[in-house]
């Protein structure tokens, strides 16, 4: 029998790691899926190719695939997401002399004291502060609002924020286009490395299990079950390779191949492996959970996890109220696909398909239908929870004044 | 009908802005220099912007078109949602429009598939312009690696390439890799 073709749409980023993996370890071969992989420079066109049958999935930001579903700047088309291909792994890097008016420059430091500091300054500096995110609907752009609303900044009229893409976020800091950048790996160590920004905060200090890149496939695209169980297992595969601290080595290498990320491979192994210089002519330093992967079932599409960002997508004033649209976008996080992939390998799987985000402080053990399951703390910096349930009060108490 | 074309490549630009003028198209716009360009296409208010999908600005142009007053409701599209052969045309051809929402299709239709044929017939010139460019590099490197033979072995101009193409034959590559290898030999060895 021939291996059933099957492509995956990515930007170079290290959390496109589970789809090049999956081809590269032989997991997808395994599987019976002659998998190619397709590289392109923007989200706007991975999510072009996707959503005209160019490729058949896409690593793609999570925010992105509620939008594409509820129509926002392209034809609404449902899509689905049977897999997580990672939690956090995004830092925010500001300007060297920014940096050292709200952080001690080099070290991990407490977020909303930061924040607080950051929001002196935006308050005292006679133009707004202008920051870069990777996308409009990026887990970036809600993750870096959050924070600043968080700490008593309007993200819309005390700063700015704009779109730029990674590979050039470096540059817009250096040129003194923008203060500060929302940006994924290497993009950060880039610009430390360069000289020309300090990384002041982790996403995982703002959520520590923040949802990031997900597979996004057309919903349409689903039903042939077999073949999207198949790349599910594979993925799963490469995730557990992906955390092998004696793989690091080989996986960092096989990343910075020029078909791929065409980058460094020792930025990249820094990123794998949680180790964050924060500044230039500083010791990195060990961040725990900096790039979440495969433990806790950490590949699980929550549901509660849409919900949260269809929520922030509120905040945000990217969608209006709408009771449709909020179940759309919940639905499109599909754990029962996740389940049934998964089940033939006999490895946990949630009982529940939905959480209190932010609920757990300690490690605690989850139902589930298979398997045995510890999830570690979830927390958010500013300890609030999110209750799917209670989305109109959730986010009439997150408007600022 | 106002058209934007937003391309870094001016060459490409100019291919498409010909091909559309030539059809009776007059109104356009070429934006090769990207600082600026949000107040610029504001002022201009177009009714159609082309952008190669491979333009990896994409999203920061996107986000523009959603603020800004540039355009009315701007939808991205490829040729019209039905038609799936077109759509397939374009992203083959790289290729991507964005279209004042409510412009008719008859209206639309012809500027998306004349901007895919020209992207194709720039695409084209493109390959053949690297072919002869290699071509012309590899023709160098085998006069390269004859003369080194020539100098280094003493022998004259037809026994120097009958023993490149020997050593092509025997490890089952092209001339051109063998004299490129023995160039790159020579040089990391240097008076050796």
């Amino acid at each position: 029998m021939t291996d059933t073709p099957f492509r995956i749409g990515f930007l170079p980023l290290v959390d496109a790691a589970l789809p090049i993996l999956a081809r590269e370890l032989g997991f997808a071969e395994a599987e019976g899926i002659d998998l190619s992989l397709v590289r392109d420079m923007s989200w706007a066109t991975v999510n072009d190719r996707l959503l005209y049958g160019h490729s058949d999935a896409a690593h793609m930001l999570a925010p992105l695939a509620i939008a594409t579903t509820l129509g926002l700047g392209r034809p609404a088309t449902p899509i689905s997401v049977p897999f997580v291909l990672g939690l956090n792994g995004n830092a925010i890097t500001l300007r060297p002399d920014l940096a050292a008016q709200v952080t001690t420059v080099g070290v991990p430091g407490d977020v909303a004291a930061i924040g607080a500091r950051l929001a002196e300054v935006a308050r005292a500096s006679e133009r707004r502060l202008r920051f870069g995110v990777v996308h409009r609907y990026s887990s970036h752009d809600y993750m870096l609002r959050y924070w600043l609303i968080g700490c008593g900044i309007d993200p819309d009229r005390d700063v700015e924020i704009v779109t730029v893409a990674p590979p050039f976020a470096a540059d817009a800091l250096a040129g003194g286009d923008v203060d500060g950048i929302c940006v994924g790996e290497p993009w950060n160590s880039v610009s430390v490395d360069r000289g020309v920004g300090v990384i002041v905060a982790m996403t995982s200090q703002i959520w520590l299990r923040g949802v990031e890149k997900v597979l996004a496939m057309r919903t349409e695209r689903m039903e042939d079950s077999d073949t999207v169980f198949r790349v599910i297992r594979a993925l799963y595969r490469a995730g557990e390779a992906f955390v092998d601290p004696e793989r690091l080595e080989d996986i960092a290498t096989i990343l910075a191949r020029a078909d791929y990320l065409d980058g460094s491979a020792d930025l990249i192994a820094r990123a794998i492996s949680d180790r964050i210089l924060f500044a230039q002519g500083h010791e990195a330093v060990h961040v725990p959970d900096f790039m979440f992967q495969h433990r806790e079932a950490a590949n699980f599409p929550w549901v509660s996890q849409a919900a949260w960002l269809y929520a922030q997508m509120r905040i945000a004033g990217h969608v209006p109220a709408d009771d449709r649209d909020y179940l759309a976008a919940q639905r499109v996080f599909r754990p029962d696909i996740y389940r049934a992939a998964l089940r033939p390998l006999g490895v946990p799987l949630p009982g529940a398909s939905s959480k209190l985000e932010g609920g757990i402080s300690d490690r605690i053990g989850v139902g589930t239908t298979q398997g045995r399951l510890i999830l570690g703390p979830d927390r958010f910096f500013d300890a609030r929870r999110f209750d799917p349930d209670a989305l109109d009060a959730y986010i009439a108490s997150s408007m600022i004044g | 009908m106002r058209i934007a074309i937003v391309d870094e490549s001016p060459a490409r630009a100019a291919v498409i802005e010909e091909g559309l003028r030539d059809a009776g198209l007059t109104d356009i716009t070429v934006f090769a220099e990207r600082k600026g360009i949000a107040a610029r296409l504001e002022a201009l208010s177009p009714d159609v912007v082309l952008i190669n999908l491979a333009n990896p600005h994409r999203d920061e142009l996107e986000e523009l078109f959603a603020l800004s007053r540039a355009m009315a409701r701007p939808v991205a599209m490829f040729v019209d949602q039905s038609d799936s052969a077109g759509i397939e045309a374009a992203i083959d051809a790289g290729v991507s429009a964005y279209v004042v929402d409510g412009m008719k299709k008859e209206r639309i239709r012809p500027v998306l598939e004349l901007a895919i044929r020209r992207f194709r017939a720039y695409s084209r010139l493109r390959a053949e312009l690297d072919e002869a460019r290699g071509a012309l590099a590899e023709r160098n490197t085998i006069d390269e690696a004859k003369r080194l033979l020539m100098t280094k072995r003493g022998i004259d101009e037809p026994a120097a390439y009958a023993a490149l193409r020997k050593a092509a034959m025997d490890s089952g590559r092209r001339i051109g890799e063998v004299a490129d290898a023995i160039v790159t030999a020579d040089r990391l060895m240097g008076d050796l």
